[in-house]
Order: structure tokens, then C-alpha cells, then sequence
């Protein structure tokens, strides 16, 4: 066998990973996506070790719910033949892989720099010297936007080759937001330091975050978390979704100028964000999800306040989305918009909602379920397939219903909440573990490798971010530039997610 | 047309009448009280994942704490956290709160600037920045000017350019990356300028304070004006404390 195979939340010994021969490990992993939409990438990264570098690859199977994993040795000087050249969906790694470990591609298209991470092998070049494309002519000319946005965004930087008012060309240039969230993972060696830092890697998705950390974690240490932690984390979950998507409603109807909607779905978001301050203190549920514990119990007050909550909410969004879907001021902006269509989305490996709008089936709740997912409820991915900007939004509407009545049907089964306390953990030695959930934005994962004394050696995290960048400078060809605002906020992609 | 009415109408009146004395709902983590009681100091200190407890004479760092609520669970009689969100100060020491201190965190109206409150007390236009923020602390910024917080009939807003701002909001424990960008930005605004530093990563790096990817020397050049704290920072907070900095009088 050329893989392992295993499940989500599983925790597997580093060296049943089996090594394989750079030549082998390329044809094995291209062979495994070769013709199977149901597959695809979800983490590839390297390791260093004293001498060399030990790359990881990742695949999952969402037919099967299963991921294989394979592994390779490479010199650290090495010059190799890229998998990107074959399959676009390792486009991103590759290029991580070359700018964190100075592995060269002789044959990737698209050999740039990635995020210019603190630890890059090249410290040379900075983030002022990025090489965009461009091109000579005079018909043709550039717009470049960023770092800084005008509106109260993250920074990042957007070069456009345009035609006139047309978007021939994107490129998107990222990196501004680099913290090192991936070397903290190694150096804090507190449990709360690491629960801290994984709520602090997007803040927008503080749950999808904590969650795929708190069941890496756990697994990783061999805890079987009761019923109330599974509990609060799918609730959780789909309320972050809930909020998220309403927020996201709000600024599409800015974007296009619809006062209205703006206002409403604005208003809309704060019941639920408030929702969570009553349960856990913060608004974006800060502090709520840890490993082994919960510090804020869920009681059945709290089940009724939410009950409530969705009372008032569905009412006015309800009346709401209504309006917005029917009126052809609104339509008009949001159909044939930013277009990926399902081929590209597979290429591009896209994850998530927008992955679903554009007629792919990829859903972790579904293809690789964690928590309270199945147990509780079989959840039933909703596609769409038309890949514009209104499918995005749409899907949004009705991802927000879905997640209500998930929500209602937790609510009927409140499990007993235990007292918290701390549970000393400690993490099995020479292992390999790889927690995916499905975030508000999509396919979150978590990868963890511990050495011979059970401390960490490698922390991978990847945001859904991280593939759908790709999307968006698709989507926005032969557009409008007016349009790019409303192609940006269908997508609402992380910066902090991506650069770590 | 009708349509849109109905909703308006239905929506009712949405805006918080009073934004200095409303409730936040619920168990909202704002400024904390250290009681008196003894407790075992060294766990107590060695529990914050950010540094933010500081012994000998005990107290919380609100500028580094991330109001995880951990110490407040792990010893429940020594530290409580009060509701009262109004955690924005102009002087960096007032946001240290010591054992027995059950004191309001205010702005220092004496050592704020003499032309702040002429120039903008009633119109100030900010220039918003992350510097590697999460992106929680934008949403908040964002939210202060929904219908709700309706932080704009004060005449306070964000814009989008630094050459029509009165000062800069900075967001994020300032990445290397951003270092440049972020000077460039705030040299482009007209003087007199303000800066404000929103969230415990802007105020001190929060987690990522020892990380070697920040560059916080930005803020060694240049007099900080107010800090808002916060994990992310409450819409409240920051209304509160730029309302505080531009218009408590002498
Ligand atoms: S609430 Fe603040 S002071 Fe208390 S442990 Fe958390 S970060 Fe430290």
C-alpha cells in the first residue's frame, strides 16, 4: 500500500505512515485524485528534521470517509518535479513548501512567493519585491489595491490587468497578516496557550477553529469527550454559521447599495453574537470551546432564550430575504456575477460554501463528520450549481435556515453538563493526527506530529481560505471592476486564516 | 416600494437610545474585581496563557489579558468579572487593575491634548488599520456603526482614505509585513492626528506579544492617544471611550 488509511479525529503512529520514493509518492497521490471529483487535497506540508525534509500528503475520499496519507523524504536542496504541474489543487502547498523550505520546482507554473513567512528559506526578497504579473501594452492597464482597503478590512494586495472597465487578469498577493501561528504552536507549551492561540487564528471563525483543535487534541491524547463537549461544539458550530452568514448577508446589500438589507441583516447578526456573550461571554465565543472542558455550561434557560432568539429572527429575516430575492434591482447585480463554474471549482480544489455553489459536494458534516454530526441529525449538503455570485449568496439564505432547525433539533436533547475541570493531558509519542471540520467558510484542518517524548514537533494548520483565494481571481475575469466588491464579499475569505 | 416600507416599519426603532449607561446581555466578561482573598499565587499567575497576571501585588494587565475567563474559573473568590465595558483609557497604567480596586477605567481628561476636544469633539473621521487582526476587532469596529451602535450620530466615522482622516485606528499586534504599510498610512494623515490602539493585540501583542513575525517598533515612535481593550473590543467600549477622549471636558 502507498497510504494509510484513516478517519477524521484519528490518531495513527508517525511511522506506520509509509515513506515512499519522491517518484513513487507524486504518481501515487496523482494517481489517488486522477478522475475522482469525490477526492481531494486537503493538506500538504513539510517537516523539517535535522538533515532533510519529510513532506505529508493528505487525501481525502469523501465517498469512502476516509483520508490516505502518505509521506516522502526530500534532500533540502532538492530540485523536483511539481505535483502542481499534473493537478492544480497542490498550487498553494508547493508553494509553501518552496518558500518555508527552499525545495525548488523546476516545472510549477506559478513559482511565487507564498506568504513571506518570518522563518522563509529566502529571506532576500520582502514583501514589497512581490513579482506580479504583467504586461506590455497599450491598451491594457493595472489597477493595484491594498495593502490597506478603504473599508475596515484586513490587508492584502490585488494587482488587476483591465480592459477598459473589464477585469482581464487578478492576482492576489497575501502574506501582510503573518503572525506565526504555526512556530507559537510549538514554542507555547501551555494547553490554554495553544487553545488561545487557536481561537486568535481567524476570529471569525473562533469556533470552526477551536473545535478542529479541541478534537485534534483529544484524539491526540486518547480522550473520549462526553456527550456535553460534542454537544456545545456543533451547536456552536452551526450558530457561528448562522451569525457569519447573516453578517455576510448584510455586507453583499452594502456592496450593491441596498440600504435596507444592510440594515436589517446587520441588525440581524447582533441576537446571535449576543447569544453567545449570554453563554459564554463573548461575542464571537472566545473562551467557549477547549479541550476536556467547557467552562460555561449550557442550561435549559439557555435553551429557551435561544428558542426565542430564532422566534423574533425568523420572522424578520423571513420577510426579509423575501424582499431581497425578488427584487430585480437586486437580481440584476448578483446572477452571472463571478462565475466558477464546477470544473474550475475542481481544479482549483475549492472547499466550502463556495465550493457548493459552484455544484461540488464537499462538506465535512457530511463526507467526514465529527461531533454531533450523524449522531444527532444526517446532515444533507445544499448545492447549487450556477457558481455565481447570487448562488453564493443564496446558499448562504439557506444555509442559515438549515443550521436553525439543526440548532432546534440539539436543542431538544440538552445533555447534563459536568463541572469543568482541567484534564491532564499528554500526547502520545511519535504520532500523526488530522482533525477536519466544516467551518462557516468550509473545510478547516488540523494537522499535529508529536517526536519520541510526546511533544509537538509540527502544527499544520489550514483555513478553507487557503484553496478558495484561487476562486475568487477566477471568478472575477472578464467581469466588471465595479463588480469585484460584490464578487470579494460572496466569497468573504480570511486573510489572517491564510497567512497564519 | 410598500414592500420595503412594511419592513421598516416592522423593524421598529432599532438604535440603543442611550449608549453610556446601556446593559450588555448576559455574562459579558468586561472589567474585572480582584478580591482580597489569598490563593496560591504562583498557580494563580502561571495560568494566564498570556502574562497578564502580575504578582507581588496582584493584578490583571488589561492591556495584555484576552478575557479568556479562565482565572475567574479556576478561582472563582479571587477575580470576578463585572459587565461594565467601559475599558478605554488615554494612560496605559490605568488599564492594570490591582487586588481591591472596584474603580471605573476613565480617560484622564488633563493630559489629553489641548486641541483634541476643540478640533474633535464634534467631527472625527478615523482611518482604520489591521496589522494583523484577527479580523474580530474589524467586525466589532463595523458593528459600532450598525443601526444599533449607531456610532456616526456622534459624528464619529471611518473612512476610507488616511488624507481625510483625523487619526488612525490600529488593529492586530502589528505584523512585520504590515510595519511598513502601517507608517505609510499614518504619515499620509494630515496633522493634528490621533492613534488609537483597539484590542489586547494592538495594546500588547496579546498571544502573539514574543512571536519574532511582529514588529511593534511603529509604536515606540509616536504618542498613543487612547486604548480600547477588549478581546475583541465590545462596540460599547469603543464608542464609550472615543466619546470619553474627545469630549469629557477638564
Ligand atoms: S481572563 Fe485574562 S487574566 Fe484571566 S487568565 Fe484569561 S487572559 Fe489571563
Amino acid at each position: 500500500m502507498n497510504y494509510l488509511e484513516m478517519y477524521n479525529n484519528q490518531t495513527v503512529s508517525i511511522n506506520d505512515i509509509p515513506k515512499l520514493k519522491y517518484v513513487e509518492f507524486m504518481e501515487s497521490n496523482l494517481q489517488l485524485l486522477k478522475n475522482k471529483p469525490e477526492r481531494h487535497c486537503v493538506n500538504y506540508f513539510g517537516v523539517k528534521n535535522e538533515n532533510n525534509i519529510t513532506v505529508y500528503c493528505c487525501i481525502a475520499d469523501d465517498n469512502k470517509h476516509q483520508l490516505y496519507i502518505s509521506s516522502s523524504i526530500l534532500a533540502s536542496d532538492a530540485t523536483l518535479s511539481s505535483l502542481t504541474a499534473q493537478n492544480h489543487n497542490f498550487e498553494k502547498f508547493e508553494r509553501e513548501i518552496h518558500e518555508n523550505f527552499g525545495i525548488a520546482y523546476f516545472d510549477h507554473p506559478w513559482l511565487k512567493p507564498f506568504r513571506f513567512s518570518h522563518n522563509r528559506s529566502d529571506k532576500n526578497i520582502s514583501i514589497a519585491d512581490y513579482p506580479f504579473y504583467s504586461t506590455e501594452s497599450e491598451e491594457l492597464h493595472e489597477v493595484g489595491v491594498g495593502p490597506i482597503h478603504a473599508g475596515i478590512i484586513e490587508p492584502g494586495h490585488f494587482r488587476f490587468i483591465c480592459n477598459g472597465e473589464q477585469i482581464l487578469h487578478l492576482e492576489i498577493q497575501l502574506g501582510y497578516q503573518h503572525r506565526g501561528v504555526e512556530q507559537l504552536f510549538l514554542h507555547k507549551t501551555k494547553l490554554l496557550e495553544r487553545a488561545t492561540l487557536a481561537e486568535n487564528i481567524a476570529g471569525d471563525t473562533t469556533v470552526g477553529h477551536t473545535t478542529t483543535f479541541s478534537n485534534l487534541w483529544e484524539s491526540l491524547c486518547d480522550f473520549t469527550p462526553d456527550h456535553s463537549l460534542q454537544f456545545s461544539r456543533t451547536l456552536a458550530l452551526e450558530l457561528e454559521r448562522i451569525a457569519i452568514h447573516t453578517g455576510d448577508l448584510a455586507a453583499i446589500c452594502a456592496d450593491i447599495a441596498y440600504q435596507l438589507g444592510n440594515s436589517v441583516y446587520g441588525r440581524l447578526r447582533t441576537p446571535i453574537v449576543n447569544f453567545f456573550q449570554e453563554w459564554g461571554g463573548n461575542r464571537f465565543a472566545k473562551g467557549l470551546i477547549r479541550p476536556g472542558k467547557i467552562n460555561f455550561p449550557f442550561t435549559p434557560e439557555l435553551a429557551q432564550r435561544l428558542s426565542d432568539i430564532f422566534i423574533a429572527y425568523e420572522r424578520d429575516f423571513n420577510e426579509m430575504s423575501e424582499q431581497f430575492f425578488s427584487l430585480p434591482s437586486v437580481l440584476s447585480r448578483l446572477e452571472k456575477t463571478g462565475i466558477v463554474t464546477s470544473d474550475e471549482a475542481l481544479e482549483i480544489g475549492m472547499v466550502g460554501i463556495a465550493a457548493r455553489s459552484s455544484g461540488l459536494v464537499r462538506d465535512i458534516r457530511y463526507s467526514h463528520p465529527n461531533n454531533l454530526y450523524i449522531k444527532s441529525f444526517m446532515h444533507k449538503p445544499k448545492i447549487k450549481i450556477q457558481g455565481d455570485v447570487f448562488s453564493r449568496v443564496k446558499l448562504r439564505e439557506e444555509e442559515i435556515h438549515q443550521s436553525i432547525f439543526y440548532c432546534k433539533k440539539l436543542l431538544e436533547n440538552i445533555p447534563e453538563f459536568k463541572k469543568p475541570e482541567n484534564i491532564p493531558f499528554s500526547p502520545g509519542s511519535n504520532k500523526f493526527t488530522l482533525a477536519l471540520t466544516e467551518g462557516w467558510r468550509g473545510e478547516i484542518c488540523h494537522c499535529a506530529i508529536t517526536d519520541e517524548n510526546g511533544n509537538l514537533k509540527n502544527y499544520k494548520i489550514k483555513d478553507p481560505s487557503h484553496h478558495n483565494w484561487m476562486a475568487l481571481a477566477q471568478s472575477v475575469r472578464n467581469n466588471e471592476i465595479s463588480d469585484f466588491p460584490v464578487c470579494n464579499k460572496s466569497f468573504n475569505l480570511s486573510y489572517c486564516g491564510h497567512d497564519l | 416600494m410598500f414592500d420595503n416600507l412594511k419592513i421598516v416599519w416592522h423593524q421598529g426603532k432599532q438604535f440603543i437610545p442611550d449608549v453610556t449607561t446601556e446593559q450588555v446581555p448576559g455574562i459579558f466578561r468586561g472589567r474585572p474585581i480582584i478580591t482580597n482573598e489569598k490563593v496560591d499565587e504562583e498557580a494563580f499567575v502561571e495560568l494566564c496563557p498570556t502574562k497578564a497576571i502580575g504578582s507581588s501585588s496582584i493584578c490583571i494587565d488589561l492591556g495584555k489579558c484576552t478575557f479568556c475567563g479562565e482565572c475567574a474559573v479556576q478561582f472563582p473568590n479571587k477575580i470576578k468579572f463585572t459587565t461594565d465595558y467601559k475599558l478605554s483609557t488615554n494612560i496605559r497604567e490605568r488599564l492594570v487593575i490591582y487586588e481591591g480596586n472596584d474603580k471605573p477605567i476613565e480617560v484622564d481628561p488633563t493630559t489629553v491634548r489641548k486641541e483634541i476636544h476643540r478640533i474633535f469633539g464634534h467631527s472625527l473621521k478615523l482611518r482604520q488599520v489591521s496589522a494583523g487582526g484577527d479580523n474580530s476587532c474589524e467586525w466589532e469596529l463595523t458593528a459600532s456603526n450598525n443601526v444599533q451602535f449607531d456610532m456616526s450620530r456622534f459624528g464619529i466615522d471611518f473612512v476610507a482614505s488616511p488624507r481625510h482622516a483625523d487619526g488612525i485606528v490600529i488593529t492586530g499586534p502589528i505584523t512585520q509585513n504590515m510595519a511598513e504599510p502601517l507608517e505609510r498610512c499614518y504619515n499620509a494623515i494630515p496633522e493634528p492626528k490621533i492613534i488609537i490602539l483597539a484590542g489586547t493585540d494592538a495594546i500588547s501583542g496579546g498571544i502573539f506579544a514574543d512571536s519574532a513575525a511582529i514588529d511593534r517598533s511603529f509604536l515606540s515612535k509616536y504618542h498613543i492617544d487612547l486604548y480600547i481593550a477588549g478581546n475583541p473590543v465590545h462596540p460599547l467600549t469603543i464608542i464609550n471611550g472615543i466619546l470619553d477622549f474627545t469630549r469629557k471636558k477638564r
